[in-house]
């Protein structure tokens, strides 16, 4: 099942994918594309993506989560053109209990955000276009493991 | 002192998002010493025109990981020059 999807993502799709007569919570977590960003209104944003490496990273992220709480996890994140309220990504984590749950989806979006390799370039209703975070200050080294939090 | 033996490996350097358009290539290909390391391949990409924008210690991969600038290099590697993250 591939991580980056050029269509809408599908919750429900996630949460069945998850979902087992052993699994009492489904945890999930669907991040929206935003109208403003630094005070600034946003219009559309473009996702863009080193793809083959966006799925090994997620890969290793969802076994991460399966390893350390006995869940399954589903994730998905979108690529190209996406309009304001559109879902950039959707995470459902199905456990026996909501604890374990909760955890492993929070932890998913965690390390998505810190480690997935994905660009979003902001249009803004002034016209001016920008790389999210590329004017920001220089960026670390990078530990084994993934980068600095 | 004996003739150093001068080995290349030959790696590809991805560039992407605000690199990219920095230097207005995608793709770099370097042929650098054996020992070299992913900062050796950083050096060469930030003396193109427009690769001083590339900040001295960006994110980096190397074969779809994520790689400390140290990481050494082998035939036929993927570096990757990864601008900040904005995913999720």
């Amino acid at each position: 099942m591939a991580f980056l999807s050029a269509t809408p993502l599908d919750l429900t799709a996630l949460i069945a994918r998850v979902e087992s007569p052993a699994r009492g919570a489904v945890a999930t977590f669907l991040g929206l594309v935003r109208d403003h960003h630094g005070g600034r209104a946003v219009q559309r944003l473009e996702y863009s993506a080193y793809a083959p490496m966006v799925e090994e990273e997620c890969g290793r992220i969802v076994a991460e989560a399966e390893t350390r709480w006995p869940v399954r996890v589903a994730l998905e994140h979108r690529m190209g053109g996406l309009e304001i309220g559109d879902a950039a990504v959707a995470i459902a984590a199905g456990a026996a209990h909501r604890d374990e749950a909760f955890a492993a989806c929070r932890f998913v979006i965690e390390e998505v955000k810190r480690r997935v390799p994905i660009w979003k370039k902001e249009y803004y209703a002034d016209g001016t276009v920008e790389w999210v975070g590329a004017g920001a200050a220089l960026v670390g080294d990078t530990p084994a493991g993934g980068p600095a939090a | 002192m004996p003739a150093p033996i001068t080995q290349i490996v030959n790696v590809r350097v991805l560039l992407f998002a605000s690199y990219a358009e920095r230097l207005g290539l995608e793709t770099v290909r370097v042929a650098l010493p054996a020992s070299a390391t992913v900062a050796d391949a950083l050096d060469h990409v930030r003396s193109l025109p427009g690769g001083e924008r590339i900040p001295p210690r960006p994110l980096c991969a190397v074969n779809l990981a994520h790689a400390g600038l140290d990481t050494r290099l082998t035939e036929g590697d993927e570096v990757a020059l990864l601008p900040p993250l904005a995913g999720g």
